[in-house]
């Protein structure tokens, strides 16, 4: 009996495990290997000391982990108090469904709008003219680009924000006002603290897309702004040189695994309150 | 539950019904079947009605399949698995596939238009003899101003781009090749250019140029030149062309001191299998009406002397796009260089981009 639900359960692993090893081991495997040859098709490490000595890689990586910083600096601001506002609203799945709409609109459409309401004789500009500012060059600067990137993160950030707030347990809110604590102190030690796993989460899903943004760089950035997204589509697209291309590629995981540490839970999980 | 079923059943029909209609339109049109040429192009690049009329003509059906890069036409057909007869790779493309043994030679005897084209565009660097291509469409590299806002003469060389007079006005086409390129030439070096310290100096060069860049974008610079976003943009004669249509105060100038000249290319790649239908198609192509028509609807120089003598008259002396013989001389091919000098051209390029 126990064996057959036991070969009943490995089977039930088939999906996930093929799943698993084509789209997630097989590419990362892939891409790892790749950066590990030069354009003569020769192994090498070469890759990797190349991107350690050279100012423009660093730089670059500088650039994009900055601006990386900045987005989520910017969505986590924005986005915790409208999750903590729509937590209190009545209708609180509508409004959340609003703002997850904008996320089913192509990330390039979006894009492309807001070229439009940026350009020269857009929108922001004419109600600049209106009151009496004047016309102002919007696109193609660090802050339009920043403003872009943080739009189209915020739902992600938003999410589990709302789901933690969603999860903390009102018993422990009114303890804290019975025991006497200003709303201030309420939110600074017990809100915050419990709804940290949401922030987390948030952190993770918009710091590393950000650190790889490329497409936003060219139409909204003009190129003013340039990441590691952006060499890696040159050297995969322009120069070919797939090697040097997957090494990025690489930093960019690793980039990845060091952030999951640093905002990963390091306590075991089980006592979560409820 | 049953909701969900009803759900499934419903797409699952639709996907059906949309399966079985476009396989029905196909068949209709005649697309399966041995009377085909398949025509690997770049998008819009050829005008559909000559299409309809080569099959009328020679009953051969073209399927028109698109790429936008060189690379990605490169990646598709190194890889196989395509069943493509002709291609449209640039010149230094033509270099590349020939030495990946890509491509397969013409049979010169079997082609009969081969006198209609001009001399001078034919024999060049990147296919000596032309063994394996057959020009298709030339241009150059140039400025693109808008008269409402930039004087003619005040913008007729590369120089003039340096002017403080256009601080934060100038978009750059994002190609490390042209706009290197363009560098060199005011350093009065090749474009071809490989030892590191003049691609360095040309960087350096190019540094004192960002304060008048506004943007390094793609193909959004059409866009955006045609809505006054910017008043000059560096760009290719192609784009330009495009450009000009929509906007009538956006003129093109090729600096006579010298500039990129680039070749589009017909080709029979490694994977061709319908020879006749190649050989009938790069025929009809090459007759100066078809030619003259096709270069009509693109809108780019055509490298046929006969069809370019066809053309209406404004077109054959616009100097924007059929620039002047001492222009032309002062033009340069792109070479195709090693993989590791496009390497240095890039990081160069990179560094530039991050220098603002």
């Amino acid at each position: 009996m126990r064996a057959v639900t036991k070969r009943r359960t490995w089977l039930y692993f088939i999906p996930y495990g093929l799943w698993l090893a084509l789209f997630v081991i097989a590419p990362v495997a892939l891409i790892i290997y790749q950066s590990f040859f030069d354009l003569g098709h020769h192994f090498t490490l070469g890759n990797y000391s190349t991107y350690f000595q050279s100012a423009t890689y660093l730089k670059m990586t500088l650039n994009s982990v900055w601006y990386a910083f900045l987005i989520t600096l910017f969505t986590g601001l924005i986005s915790y108090p409208t999750a903590y506002f729509l937590h209190q609203l009545k209708h609180r799945q509508f409004w959340l469904l609003l703002v997850i709409l904008p996320t089913w609109i192509n990330i390039l459409l979006k894009a492309y709008a807001f070229i439009g309401i940026f350009s020269q004789a857009g929108l922001a500009n004419q109600f600049l003219t209106f009151i009496g500012i004047g016309p102002q060059q919007i696109l193609f600067t660090n802050a339009s680009f920043i403003f872009v990137a943080t739009y189209i993160q915020i739902p992600f950030m938003i999410l589990p924000i709302y789901n933690s707030i969603d999860d903390l347990n009102p018993a422990f809110v009114n303890a804290s006002r019975d025991l006497g604590a200003s709303n201030w102190q309420t939110f600074r030690r017990v809100i915050f603290p419990l709804t940290l796993p949401g922030v987390k989460a948030g952190v993770q899903a918009v710091f590393i897309p950000s650190l790889s943004l490329f497409m936003l760089t060219r139409l909204i950035g003009g190129n003013k702004v340039i990441t590691l997204g952006t060499a890696i589509e040159e050297h995969f697209l322009t120069t070919m040189n797939w090697g040097m291309g997957s090494t990025i590629g690489v930093i960019l995981i690793v980039a990845m695994i060091i952030v999951m540490t640093l905002t990963g839970d390091k306590k075991p999980k089980g006592g979560a309150p409820r | 539950m049953k909701r969900l079923l009803s759900l499934i059943v419903g797409l699952l029909a639709v996907c059906g019904l949309l399966a079985y209609t476009s396989q029905s339109l196909e068949k209709s049109s005649g697309s399966t079947g041995s009377k085909v040429l398949n025509l690997y192009n770049w998008g819009d690049y050829i005008d559909p009605t000559l299409l309809t009329k080569f099959q009328k003509e020679t009953g051969y059906h073209v399927n028109v399949e698109t790429f936008d890069s060189n690379e990605a036409m490169y990646t598709k057909i190194n890889q196989g698995g395509t069943h493509y007869d002709l291609a449209v790779p640039s010149d230094y493309m033509v270099s590349k596939m020939k030495r990946a043994h890509l491509l397969q030679p013409l049979d010169k005897s079997r082609l009969t238009g081969w006198g209609n084209f001009d001399q001078q565009f034919l024999n060049q660097s990147f296919d000596r003899g032309n063994r394996y291509s057959m020009p298709y469409f030339w241009g150059t590299l140039g400025i693109v101003y808008n008269d409402k806002m930039v004087k003619a003469s005040d913008v007729q060389h590369w120089d003039d781009l340096w002017s403080p007079k256009f601080r934060d006005k100038i978009m750059l086409i994002d190609s490390a090749r042209d706009i290197m390129g363009m560098s060199l030439v005011t350093l009065h070096k090749s474009m071809n250019a490989t030892d590191p310290q003049t691609l360095l100096a040309a960087e350096k060069r190019l540094n004192t140029l960002a304060p008048n860049v506004k943007a390094v974008v793609a193909d959004e610079i059409k866009m955006y030149m045609i809505q006054d976003e910017a008043p000059l943009a560096v760009d290719w004669s192609g784009e330009a062309s495009e450009m000009l249509a929509g906007n009538r105060h956006l003129h093109y100038v090729v600096p006579s001191e010298g500039s990129n000249l680039w070749f589009d290319n017909l080709v029979i790649p490694k994977t061709a299998q319908h020879y006749n239908a190649i050989y009938a198609f790069l025929n009809f192509m090459s007759e100066p009406k078809n030619a003259a028509q096709n270069a009509n609807y693109i809108g780019y120089a055509t490298p046929n002397k006969k069809a370019k003598a066809l053309l209406p008259k404004a077109v054959r002396h616009d100097r924007e796009f059929y620039p002047d013989q001492k222009t032309i001389d002062h033009l340069q091919v792109y070479r195709d260089l090693s993989p590791s000098i496009v390497e240095l051209y890039n990081d160069r390029y990179l560094e530039f981009k991050m220098h603002h």
